[in-house]
């Protein structure tokens, strides 16, 4: 426990500013904005920067019960050597698995640069006592992940018990240590995009009093758990950018993003970019501060840079799964 | 950057991502030469005096170089239109309205099937974005034709209890920010209520009009139902006193309104006019902000601020003035200002020399009057206020999207329309302020209203004389929808059954 526990009205002021803080989102003109994105044409050489890029920006993720240490290794491989053809392209960002597959990871990846993500905190529901849930993390960190996607505590946001929700990030970002942080708002239970705001705003504002900064990278926010539906769409995307836009105004501090579950295909993978870049500017366009959670995604963009290269598509057997 | 070592951090891609050009590829044919539409064929200009051009170029005005010459449009060449839309009247008001609606269904449907060329060839004459005229234009298009085309046989229900008789042959003289569409709102409304047209297109952008007329022949609508003449404003002075027209339809400026007014004066002939704007577009404290930049942004630089109902006086709350202009300086950068026919462009060619002039004009004043004027990108806005907006094109008529703070009511780009990319930003305190400013002007064509409050947004909407009022949102138009104006703003409406009543005698 630390200095954020104490002084309570002073904080239980701050938290009931915040319900009315968070600005109003119109949904109807947030759709239409998102929508204008998918308009950009992206062709020939940005096309095909635009997907390195992207791939780069993979988290390569599986998240099944019948995950084995087999599975976590050829993931890891695939990470490292997305396309055995074409050696120039870029690594992912990170492979994202269960507490129980981070050590095997951790040695797969040894010097490699990618990362290694562990969901923790009860994931996917969060439905456990904290200390469990903060045991998880702690746990997980031991075993070597360098970052840790948590999921929040939706029955409490749901409830109006935000200062619970901040309380509950602000304890997994200390038990984090030097691991990053990402932030699952799980936007799919949260419905509206009032909610989506107000909770971006929440995780931005816990994650910094915590006052751990780091060297390279950032701490983020994420959409989605990829176990409920909807997962991240653009508009629920686009409402979290501006919320870490409007906190880089105001602080200075970047915050990553992190849109996962159901963006499958190259050409989404461009809308989203796009949409980042026209938001945020080029300097979010990093896999210090975006990423794509997915598994289909990588595919996707491999056969689409394959074809820019070959003029062939690569056929379903000719890929790794991932 | 190599990835070809397995070595440790690897170099990701370098932050920095830029689109490629993208540029529409469609190639449209263009005549080198036009002639007017009438009596259901192409004809040369007749009665062209002695020395004078019987034509004049139509331009590109994003490179300035000639698409076509078209006709210059004669007294004789009015009459010749008038007669022809005379004599095909009796046949066409007499036709059952399902007939009629079958040739204008028909209509739309062409204009859907060439929709990607109409769309290409109105970018290529009036400089606006292929995405605007892809997007927006062609098929607003199609959809008050399919509209109108669904009144024909239904127009005792729009008057019930009234036997809606045509007007006549109606004079239609439509600008040259829509080209197509203008052409569309007028012609749509008067064949369906039995009406025939004589219509001349801006001088400007003819191009579109006469490609309908091509659609129109195809469609075989009967001879001398709509006439096509191009040519400059003496063709439509021609038009308008012409004695053979019963229904005068304007859509422009308000100076060019009040001499129709004038003309038409004491003739009997029905007149509808649709002039110029200054709309308030007001931003509450209690607005979804970001949409409602989004809003501005849509308000004041759709087809590059040239539009009647542009929300060009843009009133915020003072208490968020500040981050209003922040944000709006922000956005401004990701507006993509150059190639109209790149499929990436935002903000396309200004239509003419002439109006990039009128522009100037404005940006200097607002400059000289005392506001700060801000340009979109981090361009340095230096001495010379029209550098900023203007420097760096080498060909074509451009202006970056700019907006002006520090505006009083009382100054010139407050309250005169410039029709371009330029944004007056004034602030208020109350709502009291807000709507008493935002009626302090000669005009009253439209209004926007941002705010997340329900009975508020109604009881604004309610006291601002506008014809048109968006609540939180902009420039949105349905054929089903009334617009038209208040005050120096026009009269009469076009589009949903309001829209028939100025094609109909009662």
């Amino acid at each position: 426990m630390g200095w954020w526990c104490e002084g309570g009205a002073a904080r239980r002021a701050l938290e009931s500013k915040m319900r009315t803080d968070s600005p109003r989102v119109d949904s109807v003109m947030a759709g239409e904005r998102a929508a204008s994105f998918t308009k950009r044409s992206i062709k020939s050489s940005a096309k095909a920067s635009g997907l390195r890029l992207a791939l780069s920006m993979v988290d390569l993720t599986t998240l099944e019960g019948k995950d084995s240490p087999e599975k976590a290794r050829s993931l890891c491989g695939k990470a490292m050597v997305p396309d055995p053809e074409d050696r120039t392209l870029p690594k992912v960002a990170a492979v994202c698995v269960y507490p129980n597959l981070v050590r095997e990871c951790v040695t797969a990846l040894r010097g490699s640069g990618v990362k290694v993500a562990s969901v923790a905190t009860g994931f996917p529901s969060g439905q456990y006592p904290l200390e469990v849930r903060l045991e998880d993390v702690r746990r997980a960190v031991e075993a070597g992940a360098d970052e840790i996607d948590m999921v929040i505590n939706r029955g409490a946001f749901l409830a109006g018990r935000y200062d619970e929700v901040a309380e509950e990030i602000r304890q997994t970002k200390v038990a984090c240590g030097r691991a990053h942080l990402k932030v699952i708002l799980e936007t799919g239970e949260l419905e509206t995009l009032d909610n989506v705001r107000r909770a971006s705003d929440l995780a931005i504002r816990a994650m910094s009093e915590v006052g751990v900064r780091h060297e390279h990278g950032a701490d983020f926010i994420k959409t989605s758990t990829g176990k409920v539906q909807p997962a991240a769409t653009m508009p629920v995307t686009l409402v979290m950018l501006e919320a870490i836009r409007d906190w880089y105004e105001r602080t200075g501090e970047r915050v990553g993003m992190k849109p996962a579950g159901g963006i499958r295909t190259a050409k989404q993978a461009l809308h989203y970019l796009v949409m980042v870049k026209e938001t945020l500017g080029d300097e979010w366009l990093t896999p210090d501060l975006f990423r794509f959670g997915a598994s289909a995604l990588c595919n996707d963009i491999l056969r689409q840079l394959r074809w820019m290269r070959t003029g062939v598509y690569a056929s379903g057997y000719d890929q790794s799964e991932s | 950057m190599s990835e070809k070592d397995n070595g440790v951090a690897t170099a990701t891609p370098k932050a920095g991502w830029d689109y490629a050009p993208a540029p529409e590829t469609v190639k449209v044919s263009i005549a080198a030469k036009y002639g007017h539409f009438i009596g259901g064929k192409f004809v040369p200009p007749r009665g062209v005096g002695k020395g004078e051009p019987s034509h004049f170029a139509t331009i590109n005005p994003a490179n300035e170089q000639t698409l076509a010459e078209v006709a210059q449009g004669t007294t004789a060449d009015v009459d010749a239109a008038v007669s022809a839309a005379e004599k095909a009247g009796r046949a066409w008001a007499a036709l059952p309205g399902a007939e009629r609606a079958k040739y204008i269904f028909r209509l739309g449907r062409r204009v859907q099937e060439r929709a990607r060329e109409l769309a290409v060839l109105e970018t290529l004459d009036s400089g606006k974005p292929i995405k605007e005229s892809r997007d927006v234009d062609v098929p607003l298009v199609a959809a008050h034709l399919f509209y109108h085309a669904g009144w024909a046989d239904k127009l005792p229900y729009a008057f019930p209890g009234r036997q809606p008789r045509p007007v006549g042959v109606c004079g239609q003289v439509i600008p040259w920010n829509f080209p197509l569409l203008m052409a569309a709102w007028k012609i749509g409304p008067a064949l369906a209520c039995g009406n025939t047209v004589v219509l001349k297109p801006a001088e400007t952008t003819p191009l579109t009009a006469l490609r309908l007329a091509e659609i129109i022949e195809e469609c075989e609508l009967p001879p001398g139902v709509v006439n096509i003449v191009t040519g400059d404003g003496r063709t439509g002075a021609a038009l308008v006193s012409h004695p053979g027209v019963a229904k005068v339809a304007f859509t422009g400026s308000t100076e060019v309104g009040k001499k129709i007014a004038g003309a038409t004066a004491g003739t009997g002939k029905k007149l509808t006019l649709e002039l110029g704007g200054k709309s308030a577009n007001i931003i509450f404290e209690d607005a979804s902000i970001d949409q409602a930049i989004e809003g501005i942004i849509a308000g004041i630089y759709f087809n590059q601020g040239e539009v009647c109902c542009a929300g060009s006086r843009l009133f915020v709350q003072e208490s968020i003035l500040d981050m209003v202009v922040r944000k709006l300086r922000h956005r401004l950068g990701s507006l993509r200002v150059g190639d109209p026919m790149d499929k990436n462009t935002d903000v396309g060619a200004v239509n003419s020399k002439q109006q990039l002039a009128t522009i100037e004009k404005y940006v200097r004043i607002g400059a000289e009057e005392g506001a700060d004027l801000h340009v979109g990108g981090g361009t340095p806005t230096g001495s010379n206020p029209w550098a900023s907006v203007n420097g760096g094109f080498s060909k074509g008529y451009f202006c970056r999207p700019c907006f002006f703070t520090g505006v009083q009511p009382a100054h010139t780009i407050a309250r005169e329309e410039i029709f371009g990319p330029v944004l007056s930003v004034m602030s208020f305190r109350t709502p009291e302020e807000a709507i008493t400013r935002a009626n302090n002007s000669p005009y009253g064509l439209a209004a926007g209203v941002w705010t997340d409050k329900g009975g508020k947004i109604f009881d604004i909407a309610r006291q601002l004389k506008a014809g048109v009022v968006w609540m939180n949102t902009y420039n949105k138009f349905d054929p089903a929808s009334p617009f038209g104006g208040f005050k120096e703003s026009g009269f009469g409406r076009e589009g949903g059954v309001q829209g028939l009543r100025g094609y109909v005698q009662l």
